[in-house]
């Protein structure tokens, strides 16, 4: 579904986020990009959804070469992506419902069609009943879940998230994630940016650890503890 | 098999089509509607707008009309200007009478007015403000005059000057004259107006497009996290452009109603002074207001002006916010 070959992601100024970089996420795999900040994490998830495009190598999404996608055709493409972001980027002036519609309305649905799925979205996040309320009115999980629910509501075949837990307490960001194994389950490819180690301990599914923009092993142990360990040891 | 299939598809997709086609008009059906909606909940800001855009339209549109009622008031004049004829010196009063009596029987002359010496004399006096001067003449030098004023449907220069001609042509009259001269200078002038009207149309269009760019531009700027957002989740620009376009149509639409009636109350303040001026002159000259086919135009003008403006202003910066 995803596939990266030997990317370099260079940013005006030389620093280079991705050194060579190639990794491969399989159709229906449910996947963490972890590591510290600035490791490449976001870049990954960027380069995927062509918002930026990489200085060199090849970003393969669902068979498609990104870089034969040409600017005007980018919408299209996207919409075939479900982004999932820390922030979540609701419209403040729209209700639940109408930002859980925006997908389904840039894709020209029908109106009943719509308003139907969209209740199934909201649904499926459990959050039927404030479809309603401003983005302002509900709490930062219920945000977050919104926020799922627009990604998910046009069904696209994969979904990529950035730190989607960023802003949840430990409990919440864990409903969040079986939130994400849910979707994963009825085959959606699932890739999730985060940094929270200790969360995805507790979780299922492949980890792709990064460090300056390279693979650092499946198994690596964050670099924090690794680095306290060499002194006392 | 085969063919019920091929008989099932093609309704199907005609179906098709016809959805997409409705679905296509919905969406600008929600959007003409949903860009009025936005508009009128912050009316303070969309009232100065159109008021500017309004005005700005105003500007060539009363122009315009003064074209208009000029020509319809020198044309009025010229083809009941009056011709003058002074008669010979000789001619007796009785003459001069049965004279008249002669021309009011002509068909193209619709009346006739005998002005006698001593008259003549005195009016001139009153007017010209020589009266001391002209108390040291001796005998009075006016002849008798027959002020013509031909038929209506002696209309056009061309007849006027030729029933002027023949009447300079009998054997009483001494001169006839046709006093049109500052008709036709007038004419000139609206001429100049006349144009002044089209460059001030172009330049004030120029203008308006302007006014409506700049506003539309500050409305993407403002909106500019949502832009992106909508972006992200890949909306085309065609998407994001649409409601703009609509804002700038609804701007120019009500910029043109603004200025039918900025127009139209400006002509109501003006008809009672341009009345009384009328009949001061003894015409029936009314001012002519907008015709529905100006107003639709009006309308029409300011509608088209917004969307483009408001195009130009979204084909420029809607291109520079990309999600990052």
């Amino acid at each position: 579904m995803i596939r990266l070959d030997n990317v370099v992601k260079r940013y005006p100024g030389g620093r280079e986020a991705l050194s060579q970089l190639s990794l491969h996420v399989a159709a229906g795999e449910m996947a963490f990009l972890t590591g510290p900040s600035g490791a490449g994490k976001s870049t990954i998830l960027k380069l995927i959804a062509l918002i930026e495009r990489p200085t060199r190598g090849q970003v393969t999404v669902a068979g498609e070469n990104t870089s034969r996608v040409p600017r005007r055709r980018i919408p299209a493409f996207r919409r075939r992506i479900g982004m999932v972001f820390q922030d979540h980027k609701l419209l403040a002036d729209r209700s639940a419902f109408d930002n859980v519609a925006l997908p389904l309305v840039i894709a020209g649905v029908g109106h009943r069609e719509t308003a139907r799925r969209v209740r199934a979205a909201i649904d499926q996040v459990g959050l039927l009943g404030k479809e309603k309320f401003l983005p302002a009115l509900l709490s930062t999980g219920e945000q977050q879940r919104i926020g799922i629910a627009r990604a998910v509501v046009a069904t696209p075949p994969l979904l990529i998230a950035d730190e989607p837990t960023g802003n949840l307490d430990p409990e919440l960001s864990f409903e969040i994630m079986r939130l994400f194994r849910r979707f994963n389950e009825v085959g959606v490819t699932v890739l999730i940016a985060s940094h929270d180690l200790a969360l995805i301990e507790r979780l299922r599914g492949r980890r792709i650890g990064l460090r300056d923009g390279r693979l650092a092993g499946f198994a690596a142990p964050p670099a924090a503890s690794r680095a306290c360990a060499g002194p006392r040891a | 098999m085969r063919a019920r299939a091929r008989k099932a598809g093609a309704p199907a997709g005609a179906r098709r089509r016809d959805t997409r086609l409705r679905g296509w008009l919905l969406r600008h059906a929600q959007n003409l509607l949903g860009t009025l909606g936005t508009l009128t909940r912050q009316p303070v800001a969309t009232l100065m707008t159109v008021a500017v855009i309004g005005i700005a339209l105003a500007l060539p549109a009363s122009l315009y009309l003064l074209v208009v009622n000029g020509r319809a008031l020198t044309g009025g004049l010229e083809s009941a200007a009056d011709v003058s004829v002074y008669l010979r010196e000789h001619v007796s009063p009785a003459a001069a009478a049965a004279l008249a009596e002669d021309l009011r029987a002509r068909a193209d002359v619709a009346a006739v007015r005998l002005i006698d010496p001593a008259e003549a004399l005195e009016e001139f006096e009153r007017r010209s403000g020589f009266g001391a001067a002209l108390d040291t003449l001796a005998v009075n030098p006016l002849p008798f005059t027959l002020v013509v004023r031909p038929a209506q449907d002696t209309a056009g220069p061309a007849a006027l000057a030729a029933l002027a001609e023949e009447l300079g042509a009998l054997p009483q009259a001494e001169l006839a004259q046709q006093d049109t001269e500052w008709v036709r200078r007038l004419d000139a002038l609206l001429d100049i107006v006349r144009r002044t009207v089209v460059l001030a149309a172009i330049v004030l269009a120029l203008g308006v497009i302007v006014i409506v760019g700049n506003t539309i531009r500050l409305d993407i700027q403002n909106r500019r996290a949502e832009i992106e957002v909508t972006k992200l989740i890949g909306a085309s620009d065609g998407f994001i452009r649409r409601p703009f376009l609509y804002s700038g149509f609804w701007y120019g639409l009500g910029g043109g109603l603004f200025a039918a009636l900025l127009v139209t109350a400006a002509l109501m303040t003006l008809s009672g002074a341009v009345g009384r001026v009328a009949g001061l002159y003894g015409s029936s000259f009314r001012l002519e207001g907008l015709g529905a086919g100006t107003v639709v135009a009006l309308l029409g003008t300011g509608a088209l002006l917004g969307w483009l403006g408001s195009w130009l202003a979204a084909a420029r910066h809607m291109r520079r916010i990309e999600p990052a």
